[in-house]
């Protein structure tokens, strides 16, 4: 009877909320909030850097943040896939010193350019696929696995480079001296190699399938895969993407030092890590913007910079700062999580 | 048959196997490998050799055997560790008497006080705040590292103290110092582990800390305490390093001593994932790793293929404490129930496809038979 | 018995469907139709059976024996997909979707119209918004799902089951979350697709609810099919019945006499008074006495909130509303660690995730209360906890009679007494038991059951939660039923107090008292 009577009711169009029309309103999306953080840290620092130094906010200081950083872009582009999935990848300084190493071994041993610069992201690629198996087969929680890559990485690097080994070979040579002038701007190969990173990941996040899924397993993985997503597949992709990442960086360091050194790299991960939380995106999963990474590393950079213009801080203050700063943005997540619960 | 299977299983064999097997090369090598020797008063020998090595790494390890027991993580010991160098070398370089034995005690002291201030902060991080524990020692790991350079002003700080050298290279009782202040040590853990119910409730949040947190159990001083003591110890290990060189190299004081300490950890067999814990395991652990960096000296090879040999296998334990091995060995009979269990039903509306959801932070559960349902999942 | 009703052919028809796991028959024999254009309700306690028919009918399982056939061809899914496939579309009691992505993600990606190797996100908006507009939806497809409530991602959920055109839509509890207004605005969607022909399975213990949208209902009991009816026809308070099984009365007991326990006399004040406790989205105020030495049964069907309201008065949750007083004294009970402090003990009904810890043996388990009120410096002595165990492990009968067994080797029945032993050995005033009985065999649900009574009698308040009237009849002082996650009565238990009265309140009493 009951349900005869409620079937003759006319049907109401259910709407949006009053919350959704008034943020849309006002033009801000919850989804930007974080990413704010870092455009603010960096516009701070520009101004404390301008104000307090010449020549701060000159193009070539400029344009060299994003050139002696290039690596670092990298580092933080794969860095980004992997958090955005609520992983972690602590590998990345062990490959780019291992990708370094096997560069200077082969060009050593007298293989071309051709072969040679491939090889070194694909030991990258090669690495991120044997997380990616730990992972996904055995069921091994990232930071796990990842830790595992960071221990056969440097035991690779030591046994292959327990001295520094200069790399000489011309096509390295060619891609750090290259410059190219854009006005008062400077452009090198690795800076626009970072940049074409850049951009490519964010096609790949907000244009492609894989990216979005890599978004929903970061907010909910059971849910993404009951929505019929291909949950397993985009995680083992996410790890290839790192580690290659992690190879492309190796390349543009090796570019940037002219050397292979087993103990290249130790303290990057950290660096990459900062960049992307201090750039918004959420140690948990789900939430964050690789241009926001971009900008992350580029306000890291700045406090590099800002050190060498000082002149009387040392270089060890970097690493605290950086420590620092990322200690304060991990908190300001904590505080922005537990006020949404 | 039975005897063998079933020694086969132990968590230890394996390990002791490892570990028998190394010395043996290294007799056969060195036929006076093994010989102990007392000489003035005091014992030498290649497996007071190991022992001595050992200290410091034995100490890092104890700290964090129970820092994983509680599913969490220290990447900070090593940057602990240069630390503690750092201060209480910059202490004794710095006073008018370095040699006198108040100096010294007042370098030791400050130097581990600050590193149990820096455990605290890290456990605070974790238990308070409720940062990842990765995250939280990944920041002072780099930022520590900073802090030392910082304290030695980039510089090695030598100091010229007979006192403190005795820490690292001088002996009492015949022994080694630093043996018996790590054996000290060891049996104060163990003893306060087992004397006091630290050991058993860390263990309890470990495995199952929701069931923990209804039975009334404070995670959240069990968590200080036991990042405060992975600190103290790194501290301590720190400022045997420091005593062994007479000098406090920011730099390379500790460097990766946190993934031996792992290493050494799940060798002893207890899980990355956290829960049962065993020190005599650690020990076992890092008595092997001491040994094969030894031994890979003695028999002339280089020891740039230490750190791969050690990758490899690490990659082979964390493959076997892996979900997925341990499953297949329990159903293959290894600890099968006398009673058997009915699988529980699957609840109404669960999620029906997978079975858990996955967490956040180091640790899922470990391997306890769970329900076909949402086993596990801890409420935020 | 089994009433059909006439004309159309059945587009999903399930024969003989059994589900055998090792030691355990999750399904027997059972037989279930679906037609077009209909909501049929499928009911049953916990154990009976429905989530695994559901599982089997989308896929998961495989039976062990019986077919399914759709549209009158017999399928056998190997995976969920398959099922999908096959047009049967399935909306999760949690939504199960990802509230960062966007709702035009929520109901598309997977399916998304492309361009040029990318996503198209303009034809992707558009198509969104003509898959809402068919359940009268009007939202901005590029908004967070985050963003609406509950009510409305659910409804963005079955918006993407449907963009499957599914024939079968399963609807697994899909109103625990939802208010009054928004069940009603579920229930017009869900009417809008029945009048497209699609088969609406609905999983719900809302009883109020089943009655106001379905046309059929099935009734599934341990696993076997107790009936098929029409829900014009079957009265709420026979639904209870059958449901509960309480018209098959076999009561396998040790022991024949049923235990109604006297008062003590004069009990004195109460021990506990929670006065409007309640939770958002749990459970509603409820209003709370106990009395020392007195056992209080709670009965209600499973989600009516009787674990949520434990889990309040033990701190276990923290509520939005409501005091609670202890002895008198008010209390804001905020932690477990405080409950037990101040004399109240819970014992979860999920006691191999909540209640044990599995690798620790049964010493450990049973002093781990004990030892954590203590704190972890001052260890209790060997011989106190020597003591206390081998008192427990006799007084419960706890078997291996092995302190250092691991307590994952149990049985369900051990694991349980295992459990109890750690409350009783704190000595609480006040023990709360939830489902102390479920799954254990019945000789150690007598002996359970004649502990609590021996607790009362000693002066111990207990609060015994349970899903078979049989216990909660035989126990109790007093009986508070829960309904709906509210609470709809409070009795006095006496010579006049049958299961039927019991049911009646369940199935739709008026609040008394």
């Amino acid at each position: 009877m009951a349900s005869l009577m409620n079937r003759l009711r006319p049907a109401e169009t259910v709407t949006d909320g009053p919350a959704v029309a008034t943020a849309r309103r006002l033009r801000l999306d919850q989804r930007y909030l974080p990413v704010v953080g870092s455009v603010v840290v960096l516009i701070l620092m520009l101004v404390v850097g301008g104000t307090r130094y010449e020549n701060f906010l000159s193009p070539l200081v400029m344009s060299n943040l994003l050139i002696d950083n290039s690596y670092i872009v990298v580092l933080a582009v794969g860095m980004t896939f992997v958090i955005l999935t609520g992983g972690i990848d602590l590998s990345v300084g062990a490959v780019v010193a291992l990708s370094g190493v096997l560069g200077a071994r082969l060009f050593d041993a007298g293989w071309s350019a051709a072969v040679t610069i491939p090889a070194m992201v694909l030991v990258g690629t090669v690495v991120g696929l044997l997380v990616g198996v730990m992972v996904l087969v055995f069921d091994v929680q990232p930071f796990i696995a990842t830790l595992a890559a960071m221990f056969l990485a440097r035991g690779l690097c030591y046994v292959f480079a327990p001295e520094s080994i200069p790399i000489r070979a011309k096509s390295i040579t060619a891609l750090g001296t290259t410059r190219w002038e854009l006005g008062e701007w400077t452009l090198t190969p690795s800076g626009l190699i970072s940049l074409l990173m850049v951009a490519g990941a964010f096609y790949l996040l907000h244009y492609s399938r894989f990216g979005r899924t890599v978004y929903a397993i970061g907010a909910d993985e059971a849910s993404a895969r009951l929505m019929g997503l291909p949950v397993a597949r985009t995680k083992l992709l996410v790890y290839v993407l790192a580690g290659s990442c992690s190879g492309i960086a190796g390349l543009l360091f090796a570019v940037s030092t002219r050397a292979a050194y087993s103990r290249n790299g130790i303290g990057m991960e950290t660096t990459a890590i900062a960049a992307v939380v201090i750039g918004g995106t959420m140690l948990t999963g789900g939430s964050g913007y690789v241009l926001g990474s971009l900008l992350g590393v580029l306000a890291l950079g700045l406090i590099q910079t800002m050190i060498t213009f000082e002149g009387t801080l040392s270089s060890w203050w970097t690493s605290i700062f950086i420590g620092s700063l990322l200690f304060v943005f991990v908190v300001l997540q904590r505080v922005i999580v537990a006020g949404r619960t | 048959m039975n005897v063998l299977s079933r020694l086969a299983r132990h968590r230890f064999t394996w390990p002791l196997v490892a570990l028998a097997a190394l010395l043996l090369a290294d007799v056969l090598h060195t036929p006076t490998f093994l010989n102990v020797r007392l000489q003035d008063g005091h014992l030498f020998g290649g497996p007071v050799d190991i022992l001595r090595n050992a200290a410091p790494l034995l100490l890092v390890s104890l700290g964090m055997t129970l820092v994983i027991a509680t599913r969490g993580i220290d990447l900070s010991v090593g940057a602990v560790l240069a630390i503690s160098g750092a201060v209480a070398c910059d202490v004794i370089a710095s006073s008018s008497k370095p040699g006198s034995a108040g100096t010294v005690l007042w370098a030791i002291f400050l130097g581990c006080a600050i590193c149990v201030v820096l455990g605290f902060g890290n456990g605070f991080l974790v238990a308070v705040v409720r940062i990842q524990p990765i995250i939280a020692t990944l920041i002072l790991m780099t930022a520590g590292r900073g802090i030392a350079m910082l304290i030695t002003e980039g510089q090695i700080t030598t100091v010229n103290s007979p006192p403190f050298a005795t820490i690292g290279g001088g002996f009492w009782l015949g022994l080694p110092a630093a043996v018996i202040i790590a054996g000290l040590i060891f049996a104060a853990v163990a003893v306060g582990t087992r004397r006091t119910a630290l050991g058993v409730l860390v263990e309890s949040v470990g495995i199952n800390p929701e069931a923990s947190r209804l039975a009334g159990v404070r995670s959240t001083s069990i968590l200080l305490a036991v990042y405060a003591a992975s600190g103290l110890f790194a501290g301590v290990a720190g400022i045997m390093v420091a005593s062994n060189v007479a000098a406090a190299d920011a730099n390379n004081a500790g460097l990766f001593i946190e993934l031996d300490a792992i290493l050494a950890v799940v060798l002893g067999g207890t899980l990355l994932t956290g829960g049962r814990f065993s020190l005599v395991g650690t020990l076992i652990g890092v008595l092997v790793i001491q040994t094969l960096t030894i031994s890979v000296t003695i028999q002339g090879i280089s020891g740039s293929v230490t750190p791969l040999f050690k990758a490899l296998v690490v990659i082979a334990v964390f493959l076997l404490q892996s979900p997925v091995v341990r499953s297949k060995l329990r159903r293959r009979g290894g600890t099968a129930p006398p009673v058997a269990v009915p699988p529980a039903l699957p609840t109404p509306s669960s999620d029906p496809v997978t079975g858990t959801a996955p967490e956040t932070g180091t640790g899922p559960g470990t391997g306890t038979e769970t329900d076909g349902a949402r086993a596990g999942k801890v409420s935020s | 018995m089994r009433t059909t009703s006439p004309g159309a052919a059945p587009l999903v028809r399930m024969s003989g469907i059994s589900m055998h796991f090792p030691g355990v028959k999750a399904l027997d024999d059972v037989d279930f139709q679906l037609f077009p254009g209909e909501v049929h309700a499928l009911l049953g306690e916990n154990g009976a059976g429905k989530s695994t028919l559901i599982k089997v009918l989308t896929g998961v399982y495989q039976p062990t024996a019986g077919t399914v056939s759709v549209d009158g061809v017999e399928q056998k899914f190997a995976t969920p997909a398959q099922a999908q496939d096959a047009g049967i579309a399935t909306v999760y009691q949690e939504v199960n979707l990802c509230p960062n992505l966007s709702v035009a993600e929520n109901v598309l990606l997977g399916r998304e119209p492309r361009r040029a190797g990318g996503i198209d996100w303009r034809a992707m908006r558009r198509a969104t918004r003509e898959h809402l507009a068919q359940l009268n939806l009007d939202l901005d497809p590029a908004s967070l799902l985050s963003s609406h409530s509950i009510a409305v991602q659910q409804l963005v959920a079955i918006a993407r089951a449907m963009v499957i055109d599914a024939k079968v839509l399963i609807l697994d509890e899909p109103t625990s979350s939802l208010d009054a207004g928004e069940v009603e605005r579920l229930f017009t969607v869900i009417r809008g697709l029945q009048e497209k022909q699609v088969a609406i399975l609905f999983v719900s213990h809302f009883l109020e609810q089943v009655y106001a949208i379905s046309d059929r209902l099935t009734v599934l009991r341990n696993g076997r099919l107790v009936g098929e009816f029409l829900a014009a026809d079957l009265p709420r308070v026979q639904l209870v019945s059958k449901m509960m099984g309480t018209s098959i009365q076999v009561l396998e007991e040790l022991e024949s006499q049923p235990m109604r326990m006297a008062r003590s006399g004069d009990e004195g004040a109460a021990v506990l008074t929670a006065t409007g406790l309640g939770r958002r989205r749990s459970v509603n105020p409820v209003d709370l006495e106990l009395l020392p030495g007195e056992v209080v049964g709670m009965a209600g069907l499973l989600g009516s909130g009787r674990t949520e309201v434990a889990r309040l008065l033990y701190g276990a949750d923290h509520s939005d509303s409501g005091t609670l007083a202890v002895k008198g004294r008010s209390q804001r009970v905020r932690s477990p660690r405080q409950a037990l402090r101040l004399g109240i003990a819970f014992s979860s009904e999920s006691r191999r995730t909540e209640g044990l810890v599995p690798d620790l043996t049964l010493r450990e388990n049973i002093v781990l209360g004990l030892q954590a009120r203590r704190g972890w410096l001052r260890r209790l002595p060997r011989r106190r906890v020597d003591e206390i165990v081998a008192r427990y492990i006799k007084e419960l009968d706890i078997r291996p009679a092995d302190p250092e067994a691991l307590v994952r080797n149990l049985s369900g029945g051990n694991q349980q007494k295992v459990l109890l032993a750690r409350w009783l050995a704190m000595e609480p005033d006040i023990l709360i038991l939830d489902e102390p009985t479920r799954g254990i065999d019945v000789g150690a649900k007598a002996e359970i059951q004649r502990l609590v009574s021996q607790l009362a009698s000693k002066g111990m308040s207990v609060l015994f939660i349970s899903a078979e009237l049989e216990e909660v009849l035989r126990l109790s002082h007093r009986i508070v039923v829960m309904r709906d996650r509210a609470k709809v009565a409070e009795i006095e238990n006496g010579d006049d107090v049958g299961m039927d009265t019991v049911v009646e309140l369940i199935a739709g009493g008026a609040k008394a008292s």
